[in-house]
């Protein structure tokens, strides 16, 4: 089992981008996505983070590929998705608009928030050229089993949600802007003052989500710790994780150590604990539960 | 003159929405294969038959929805959808997932495509890219696009296009939103259910009525004030900023729905070919008045008239409508 660490889904700053990067080239996880995956709005303030980190991983020895942005509504948008196949690093798309732009023949990765739900969508897309495709996180096991071995038959690598709040849902509205009374367009750029996302909790005091400009995602923080296992012996090739502000590093040894049966998946939980104070863990999802259901539960 | 689409969640509401002056109605089977699988509702084969031939009847057209996403290893539900649908007569299907579209296009070339909303096909580039790849005829805009946007895109494809004017509001990207199974375990794409009934719970606690959705607190609302079905993006919630500040509302949507009545005359001039309303789940009576309404008003658009306004006010989810992402001041 193999990790890829999968593009930064909020806005940090150009130098927290190349720190970040700088401590993925130095650590074991094998393949890297990069890119603005979120909000075209933010792209400006690091991308010239990009080539730099590009080199930088590739020299030591990471597959790299770039992502291209999960919801493409602007014409600007749509350029920047036109121009990620210029560049010759291969692409992972996150919105279908990718693929009218995709030279033919060329190979490509497929991200997360991609409905890839079942065979007949895997074998289209393989046949297109697709590589690699990261499972939608709202799969149950079940469909991961058979999507893993229709790949095999594809020559597809299957990777699984591993590690990180989960993508739930983009819109046109961004909601940090609306937190602050402002529109999309005059945001002043609010997402840059919650680099973990901002909390959304239930009236009765409960953490329920995080919004992230334009994304909402879960407030829980999904792991594979408990089902690594049952994922290799189903074929998953790879596990993504998520990057979050913290002591990433540590997460990601955590999940090398996982992926190798070095810890048990108790043992894995327990430190995920530890390096994340406060941090609740779920992982419903896999056995077609409720995401959001806390990890260590019984099944 | 623009075609008007009309929910059908069971026979009754198809003649219905016939008799009010449909030009098409659209339906589901009673399976997961369609986005409003709730119960009782929708058609069996037997009755697709009889409805399709009751609309073709008195001229009007009848889609069928297979819009949720097949599941692995049981795709051949799916594929059975869509056969029996072209073998009931219907005049389109509406699909969403890459591989059933892939599957029809090529097994049944001689059937009518639309892409669902749960498509979320938001740009040119990827209408174009489903019509170029597999024929699509129709594409149903999702409803994160401004007026402006629409006629931008109408300008660059050659698909038609429909856009919903009344009805539930999504307020994320359809087809691309895992909220509902994030807290029930259930989602539109794999079940063709949002915040399903069957993981609601109302309670009156401490002189409050609330309403909670896979046991997170959506509404609270004083007694004697109504309290809205708990549809986890139009919930009332708290968000800190970490420094003390917090507010407290409807963060993401409020209750409200959809009214683009007003937007008629101006979703013509942007070229749209069909005006879509959601609600299969509701009642025969609404669908009645409902299309009735629209269609008076899309026959005043089409006279040059002016649109009559706050026509379906009482119908609304929470009594208050939206215009929604049509205009840009939504987002």
């Amino acid at each position: 089992m193999e990790l890829t660490i999968g593009p930064i889904a909020f806005f940090w700053t150009a130098e927290q981008v190349r720190d970040f990067y700088r401590m993925i080239a130095a650590g074991p996880a094998p393949r890297v996505v990069i890119g603005e995956w979120v909000c075209s709005k933010r792209l400006p303030f690091w991308q010239h983070e990009i080539p730099e980190a590009v080199e930088t991983l590739t020299a030591a020895g990471k597959d790299v590929a770039l992502s291209s942005l999960t919801l493409v509504t602007l014409k600007r948008e749509r350029r920047q998705t036109e121009e990620l196949f210029a560049t010759g690093i291969p692409v992972e798309i996150a919105d279908l608009t990718a693929l009218k732009y995709l030279p033919e023949g060329a190979p490509f990765w497929v991200g997360p928030t991609i409905n890839v739900y079942n065979e007949g969508t895997l074998e289209w897309l393989a046949r297109k050229g697709a590589t690699r495709i990261c499972l939608p996180p709202e799969l149950p096991l079940a469909s991961v089993l058979e999507l893993a071995q229709a790949g095999r038959q594809a020559g597809v690598a299957i990777e699984v949600w591993g590690h990180g709040r989960a993508p739930l849902a983009i819109s046109g509205r961004c909601y940090h802007a609306r937190l602050h009374d402002r529109a999309k367009d005059s945001c002043l750029f609010v997402c840059g003052e919650d680099p973990d996302g901002r909390n959304v909790e239930t009236l009765d005091g409960q953490a329920f989500l995080t919004v992230n400009g334009v994304q909402t995602l879960g407030h829980a923080h999904m792991t594979v710790a408990r089902q690594i296992g049952d994922l290799g012996d189903a074929g998953v090739s790879a596990i993504r994780l998520s990057p979050q502000i913290g002591d990433f590093g540590a997460v990601i040894a955590t999940y090398d150590a996982l992926a190798q049966a070095r810890i048990s998946g108790t043992t894995g939980l327990s430190r995920l604990a530890t390096l994340m104070p406060g941090a609740v863990m779920a992982d419903g999802f896999l056995d077609a539960r409720p995401g959001a259901r806390e990890a260590g539960q019984a099944r | 003159m623009m075609e008007l689409v009309c929910p059908a969640g069971t026979p009754a509401s198809l003649r219905a929405a016939v008799d009010a002056g449909a030009h098409t109605v659209y339906c589901g089977f009673a399976d997961e294969t369609n986005a409003r699988n709730f119960p009782g509702l929708n058609f069996s084969r037997a009755e697709l038959a009889e409805g399709v031939e009751y609309a073709h009847a008195r001229g009007a057209k009848v889609l069928v929805a297979i819009n949720t996403f097949p599941r692995a290893g049981d795709q051949a539900l799916w594929h059975r959808a869509v056969a029996d649908a072209r073998g009931a007569g219907v005049d389109a299907v509406i699909l969403a997932d890459l591989g059933l579209i892939a599957h029809a296009a090529e097994t049944h070339p001689d059937l009518r495509l639309h892409l669902s909303v749960q498509a979320a096909a938001a740009n040119p580039d990827m209408i174009n890219f489903y019509a170029e790849s597999f024929g699509i005829r129709r594409v149903v805009l999702p409803r994160v696009l401004t007026v402006d946007e629409i006629t931008k895109i109408n300008r660059e494809i050659e698909v038609e296009t429909e856009v919903f004017v009344f009805g539930g509001l999504c307020v994320m990207a359809e087809g691309r939103c895992s909220l509902s199974s994030y807290a029930t375990g259930l989602s539109p794409n794999m079940n063709g259910v949002c915040s399903p009934a069957s993981h609601v719970a109302y309670a009156d606690v401490a002189g409050h009525h609330e309403a909670r959705l896979g046991g997170y607190l959506i509404h609270r609302t004083p007694k004697g004030a109504s309290v809205p079905y708990p549809t986890l993006c139009k919930g009332c919630f708290t968000s800190g900023d970490g420094k003390g500040d917090s507010v407290t509302g409807h963060i993401f949507e409020d209750p409200v729905s959809l009214d683009a009545t007003e937007l008629i005359p101006a979703l013509q001039k942007a070229g749209v070919t069909a005006l879509k309303i959601e609600g299969r789940q509701r009642s025969r009576a609404y669908v009645a008045q409902v299309v009735r309404a629209f269609r008076a008003a899309v026959d005043a658009a089409e006279a040059g008239a002016p649109m009559p306004a706050n026509l379906l006010m009482k119908l609304t989810e929470g009594q208050a409508a939206t215009t929604g992402a049509y205009a840009k001041t939504w987002r």
